[in-house]
């Protein structure tokens, strides 16, 4: 407890009179001398505070996680010999890859749109501008199962599409249902959308990059195209990458708004199979735990994909987690080879030495 | 036309306005080849300007720039002046260094790739050759162990030395520097005032924007000092800063000195 809370309850009457010394601090500690002069100091061992508070909010913390995994593994209805059953069947994992593929073709497709969408909203012509950004207002505003079932209904519309001359004669002529099945229609749903978001992250990376960078390629007689390339985009990506790859997880886990068109991805392919035998809990589980597993083998790509534009951008780039528990290990068994050094509790050795990297710059 | 070499940097009455600020009304200015141009004066004079105008960072309003007898963002025909796209003055530029304040070097690339970029992409050197003449120009900046480092691995002075460094790789016919140590710590700035001797002895055509009024009497051909949009006067060093004929420029160098 901590001195603020001890006066707090004190009773009120000695409320205006501080106590001399907190009923909970040593009393040694408060008499001790103040130390000579001139006296050295460095021999002394140094005890760490205790926090005792996050300690016990530690164990509480630890109390909860601890009923929830006996839950998951006693309570019978989670049904785990049916998750089991179900996890690596040929039916969800053909259903895994479909959602793998849907989201592919949906983030490059949508950022290919998307960068050519960016830099029209950069570029000085107005015309190209405003086509850009009513494409982004239309595009973001429409839903995007509203969207879907659009391109799934597009024969409504268009009986037949065709190649040729605008306004002119057409050359080759398509029946609309055999071109724009339901997944193509679904890809193109999905592109199209995402495209309208990547467009806003690829400009916001674009334009938090310094002008001077744009000024002094300008200035070397660099071409324009090889400005954008090798100057602005390989910096902008330090921006454009944690918000892409938030776009990626999250049209990743979108494509199952896609089952409403019947089309057998993953959460479609559990929904068919928990209405056959009825075990919903388990299939969706199913389902949950390997989105879980794509998201995770995202996220770390993600990881090394933004160390690798970070390149000189920081005077010692930060270590990898690989490289931090090596450095751990390292730093244990120094501490094992003298152990008058007191732990620091929490371990604190590594990520005070990111910090101190990081302080250097 | 005349057998005589005109002026290498030649500017006629430029004109440069901001919305309604005018900042460069009637400047001008001629260069000879191998000559250093120090431009002095107060804050908003029109000094940057002058020099972004001079290879075209900046559009002009009136009058025009040439160099070596090209005028630069503009194609004559007849009594006609044609402004040149960008792809044009882009290849314009690759005849003018430009040494920035803050030094705007690639942060993501090595201070070798900084250097090679530009001849490589904007001239259409090999690699190698590129390659060759970045350790011949890194060595004479005093930077060649430095080659594989990222400029934030770099103090002020290394930077700018490497920007300096990058603007020569063009073999420019004219190294324009503004204000190069404006932005460095006091025990920096000798490093690259000693670099810009070693270029001056060498006759590189250097047009420099700065407040160093030492560097300008030890190394300028001339010394212009402008104020308010215009060129107060301009001559030897010796005339201009010890002997300055108007008011103004006495008023600025007593402040300085």
């Amino acid at each position: 407890m901590d001195p603020a809370a001890a006066t707090g309850t004190a009773p009120p009457g000695t409320a205006h009179s501080p106590p001399a010394a907190p009923p909970n601090r040593p009393a040694s500690d408060a008499a001790s001398p103040a130390p000579p002069p001139g006296a050295d100091l460095t021999s002394l061992r140094v005890v760490p505070a205790r926090h005792y508070w996050r300690w016990i909010a530690g164990a509480a913390a630890l109390v909860v996680v601890a009923q929830f995994a006996h839950g998951l593994l006693t309570n019978p209805a989670w049904d785990w010999g049916t998750f089991f059953a179900y996890l690596s069947t040929g039916t969800v994992l053909k259903a895994v890859w479909l959602t793998v593929q849907l989201t592919v073709y949906g983030t490059v497709l949508g950022f290919a749109l998307g960068v050519v969408l960016a830099f029209m909203r950069l570029s000085r012509s107005p015309v190209l501008q405003t086509v850009a950004w009513t494409y982004i207002w239309a595009f973001r505003s429409i839903p995007l199962i509203v969207q879907l079932l659009f391109w799934f209904n597009l024969a409504y519309l268009y009986r037949e599409l065709g190649v040729g001359i605008p306004f002119g004669p057409v050359f080759w002529r398509f029946e609309t249902m055999n071109l724009v099945g339901a997944i193509t229609a679904a890809v193109i749903g999905l592109a199209l959308h995402q495209a309208a978001y990547a467009a806003e992250i690829v400009r916001a990376g674009v334009i938090s990059v310094d002008p001077g960078q744009l000024e002094s390629a300008a200035a070397l007689g660099i071409p324009r195209l090889r400005q954008l390339r090798r100057v602005v985009l390989p910096q902008a990506m330090r921006s454009i990458l944690p918000n892409a790859a938030n776009e990626v997880v999250s049209l990743f886990k979108g494509t199952s708004i896609v089952s409403v068109m019947a089309i057998g991805e993953l959460f479609y392919q559990v929904q068919v199979i928990y209405g056959r035998n009825g075990r919903v809990v388990p299939l969706l589980m199913v389902a949950t735990v390997w989105y879980i597993v794509l998201t995770t083998v995202l996220s770390v790509v993600q990881y090394y994909v933004e160390r690798h534009f970070a390149r000189g951008a920081e005077r010692t780039p930060p270590p990898t987690p690989l490289q931090r528990a090596r450095g751990f290990v390292r730093a244990l068994r120094a501490q094992a080879a003298r152990p008058e050094i007191p732990v620091t509790p929490g371990g604190g050795a590594l990520p005070r030495t990111a910090a101190a990297e990081r302080s250097e710059r | 036309m005349s057998t005589e070499r005109g002026p290498m940097v030649d500017i006629r009455g430029v004109h440069k306005s901001f919305g309604p600020l005018e900042v460069l009304r009637g400047v001008d200015l001629q260069v000879r080849a191998g000559e250093v141009t120090v431009i002095l004066g107060p804050s908003g004079s029109g000094k940057s300007t002058l020099l972004r105008s001079i290879n075209h960072l900046e559009r002009l309003n009136r009058g025009y720039v040439s160099i070596d007898g090209e005028l630069i963002g503009y194609r004559r025909s007849g009594n006609k002046l044609h402004e040149l796209k960008e792809r044009d003055v882009l290849k314009q530029r690759t005849h003018i260094g430009f040494v920035f304040q803050n030094f705007n070097l690639f942060p993501h690339l090595t201070v070798v790739e900084n250097v090679i970029e530009a001849p490589v992409s904007a001239l259409g050197r090999t690699r190698r050759a590129a390659l060759e003449q970045a350790d011949v120009l890194l060595t004479r900046v005093g930077l060649a162990d430095k080659a594989d480092a990222y400029p934030r691995q770099l103090s002020g002075g290394q930077q700018q030395r490497v920007a300096i460094a990058r603007a020569l790789a063009l073999e420019p016919k004219v190294l324009l520097f503004d204000e190069p140590t404006s932005a460095l710590d006091p025990e920096l700035v000798g490093e690259v005032l000693d670099v810009l001797k070693d270029l001056a002895r060498t006759g590189t055509t250097m047009i420099v924007v700065t407040h160093e009024v030492g560097f300008a009497r030890e190394v300028a051909d001339t010394v212009v000092f402008m104020d308010d949009g215009l060129v107060v006067e301009a001559g030897r060093p010796s005339d201009v800063l010890d002997a300055p004929r108007h008011e103004r420029t006495r008023a600025f160098l007593s402040k300085v000195l």
